[in-house]
């Protein structure tokens, strides 16, 4: 443990004597600017236009475009980091988007030794490539199992949607939100999306499940999800809690500074109560 | 020779004749002291020569050209076993150090050196075997050379603690090397460091251990439920105690059958004793650590879970690698019988691995439809590291003064005094003299 994180992390310690909302302020503020993308299955026809204008748009291989088939679930891989999958569900065939779900507080991130996996201010979680050294623990701590490594390459590479990062720093919207023709996905703050779902869960209570998963689930998380069935359908786990993940492992690091501090002089003091007199000091391997 | 004795000149020389001096018995000392066509050293050189190729095909063409780890387990055994179990079975360096250091447990002093030779090898190579697991190891500085610390995770606060904690059991066993080479005054300085490493050593490991299961909190979702908990560093941490310690008692029952030569007549006469004291605090640890499995387990309120496939499982580690050990560590202690602690012992490492395992790779995701299995190509890569790291163990333990007694400096420095320009002093002063009293 270097100096600097120990001196950080007995501050967040004595933050966390103090009543326990202080400790939040700081991502509650972060959390206004968040930018995020709503999205409305009970839009997508499964065109799959997001999926190739995201290989488009990111230079990977052209994805399999071929007509969806309920039977057979394709997950993000190295070369595709969005999918659409058709589910069978109470209202018929629904069509879902997924990729990285962009949490507020993304588990990768705090996972990533090297902060090569970023929450950036304004949202999207990128991967930096001259950071990272290829540990996976992003993979082991994402709830939603979206990192992918290149096992096949020597130099391989974290592979997973960046919210088009680099289509956002030109001021253009993230390719897939472009290219949608039923309007299933809207870009905009995190805080207006939310607003925005709900009142379309209000103007057609009928049309829709009174939930917006991702609201809250591990905390609250970037993409926003409209349905007319249970979540459940739709293959969306609906077991993470809203703890953010990071959360877990809090107790432990809060720890480390007072077993640090606390362990040298005690190990010290039981040495000198224990030592007999005719020791010579340091003499002794 | 014109020189005299303490000007600059003759510092520079002495030190270069004894640099020369170093080398030439560095050299000698290279050489074999055994038979080398033995089985053991045939099957080491068939392992590490796979391995080797092995390795090498491994950086050539990407971590999946060798292993079975895919997007769903992207941990396999060269993480579960070489690294998390590796390390807990070097615990018993720090708990050593603990007992001889800290409380002055002296009857177990001879069995130091041993232990922190044995818990240094294995965070170098087993913890080096991270490197090969690592898919952009180059990378490897960024978290120490300070351009990006992820400060918020685990894994940075490992990683640290790896690297210093190998520093700190360096500095613990350097002596051994100074007292080999025969540099008396470096062997007095590295002496006096001990204490200090030894205090740094312990609450490194009492973070790295509890860290290492700390590394499993974010997985919360693919554990099962049995063997997730927010428990898991403590866990960690009490069973990286007996572990280690398991790990000494079965070194030691190895060391003196094949270090025979090596051993001092004390330590093989008091051998049996120190077996048993560790057997002792290995019976008490365990009952502490299955007192707080079963106490994690009540608290879980996992009771419908132990009816199933994985339940079973569950119950095999703790009742057949947990209870059954710790009955029969009890038992030998009670009955003399060194052994049944070396069952005992044999059956809780068995139990150490089962259960980093199950955490790691077991019980991780295990729902999946299509489960991790290692290819014979991580196994045989972890059999290469395992061999690699006993090999350079026998070669120090044939060479350094590891299981005899420490060497005394004085009587070795009148014999070479005679050939160098080393200053000389009539009289040593007391304090300088090693003993292992």
């Amino acid at each position: 443990m270097d100096r600097r994180s120990f001196i950080k992390t007995l501050g967040v310690m004595g933050a966390a004597t103090l009543p326990g909302k202080k400790l939040f302020a700081e991502e509650a503020k972060e959390d206004k600017e968040l930018m995020g993308i709503l999205v409305d299955t009970t839009r997508c026809i499964g065109c799959q236009g997001c999926e190739e204008a995201c290989a488009e748009a990111n230079g990977l291989p052209k994805p399999n475009l071929d007509d969806l088939d309920p039977e057979i679930k394709v997950k993000t891989s190295v070369s595709q980091w969005c999918t659409v999958n058709a589910y069978e569900t109470d209202v018929g065939e629904v069509y879902v988007k997924k990729q990285c779900m962009h949490c507020n507080q993304p588990a990768c991130a705090a996972a990533c030794l090297t902060k090569a996996m970023l929450k950036t201010e304004e949202g999207p979680v990128i991967w930096r490539e001259d950071k990272c050294m290829g540990c996976r623990y992003c993979m082991l701590s994402c709830p939603f199992d979206i990192p992918k490594f290149e096992y096949d390459s020597p130099i391989p590479k974290i592979q997973k949607c960046t919210m088009c990062w680099n289509r956002l720093k030109k001021n253009e919207l993230p390719a897939c939100v472009e290219n949608c023709p039923m309007e299933a996905l809207v870009f905009g703050k995190r805080k207006d999306l939310i607003e925005e779902a709900n009142s379309r869960i209000y103007k057609n209570p009928d049309s829709y499940v009174h939930h917006i998963y991702g609201e809250h689930e591990v905390g609250g998380t970037g993409y926003l999800y409209l349905s007319a069935v249970p979540f459940e359908q739709l293959g969306f786990p609906t077991d993470l809690g809203t703890t953010p993940f990071p959360e877990f492992t809090k107790d432990f690091l809060y720890a480390v500074p007072v077993i640090l501090t606390l362990w040298p002089p005690l190990l010290l003091a039981i040495n000198r109560a224990t030592k007999h007199k005719e020791e010579n000091e340091g003499s002794e391997v | 020779m014109d020189t005299t004795i303490g000007s600059f000149t003759s510092r520079g020389e002495l030190l270069k004749s004894e640099f020369k001096r170093f080398i030439k018995f560095f050299i000698s000392e290279l050489r074999p002291k055994g038979k080398l066509l033995t089985p053991f050293n045939f099957i080491a050189a068939f392992i590490l020569l796979t391995g080797v190729i092995l390795i090498a095909i491994r950086f050539a063409k990407g971590l999946g050209s060798v292993t079975n780890l895919s997007q769903e387990y992207p941990w396999g055994i060269w993480i579960g076993f070489d690294v998390i179990t590796g390390v807990a079975f070097a615990g018993g360096a720090y708990v050593i150090t603990f007992m001889v250091y800290i409380l002055g447990m002296e009857k177990y002093h001879p069995i130091v050196r041993i232990t922190v030779l044995n818990g240094f090898l294995a965070y170098v190579f087993y913890a080096g075997a991270l490197l090969l697991d690592l898919g952009r190891p180059w990378n490897v500085i960024n978290p120490i050379i300070g351009n990006s610390f992820g400060v918020s995770s685990i894994m940075f606060l490992v990683a640290w603690h790896f690297m210093l904690y190998m520093m700190a059991e360096f500095i613990e066993f350097s002596p051994a090397i100074a007292e080999w080479i025969g540099w008396k005054r470096v062997r007095k300085f590295l002496g006096a460091l001990t204490l200090g490493a030894v205090i740094f050593g312990i609450t490194l490991s009492t973070l790295h251990q509890s860290g290492l299961g700390a590394l499993f909190l974010m997985a919360k979702n693919k554990i099962h439920p049995l063997w997730y908990s927010e428990f898991i560093p403590i866990l960690f941490f009490v069973s990286s105690i007996f572990a280690g310690l398991s790990m000494v008692i079965l070194e030691g029952s190895i060391s003196q059958k094949v270090f025979r030569h090596r051993i001092s007549s004390k330590l093989h006469a008091s051998h049996n004793d120190i077996v048993f004291g560790l057997a002792k605090i290995c019976a008490g640890t365990m009952y502490v650590y299955f007192f707080l499995k079963v106490l994690v387990f009540i608290h879980g309120q996992h009771w419908s879970y132990l009816n199933s496939p994985m339940g079973y499982w569950f119950l095999v580690e703790v009742i057949a690698f947990v209870l059954i050990p710790v009955r029969l560590f009890t038992q030998a202690v009670r009955y003399k019988n060194i052994t049944a602690v070396r069952t005992a012992a044999i059956l809780t490492l068995i139990g150490i691995i089962l259960n980093r395992l199950n955490i790691s790779v077991i019980a991780f995701k295990w729902y999946e439809a299509v489960r991790y299995i290692p290819s014979w190509m991580e196994i045989a890569i972890t059999l290469t590291v395992i061999f690699a790291e006993l090999l350079v163990l026998r070669w120090i333990v044939n060479r350094m003064p590891i299981l005899g007694d420490p060497i005394d400096l004085e009587a070795e420095e009148n014999k070479y005094r005679q050939k160098t320009l080393y200053p000389i002093k009539t009289k040593e002063p007391e304090e300088w003299k090693v003993s292992s009293t």
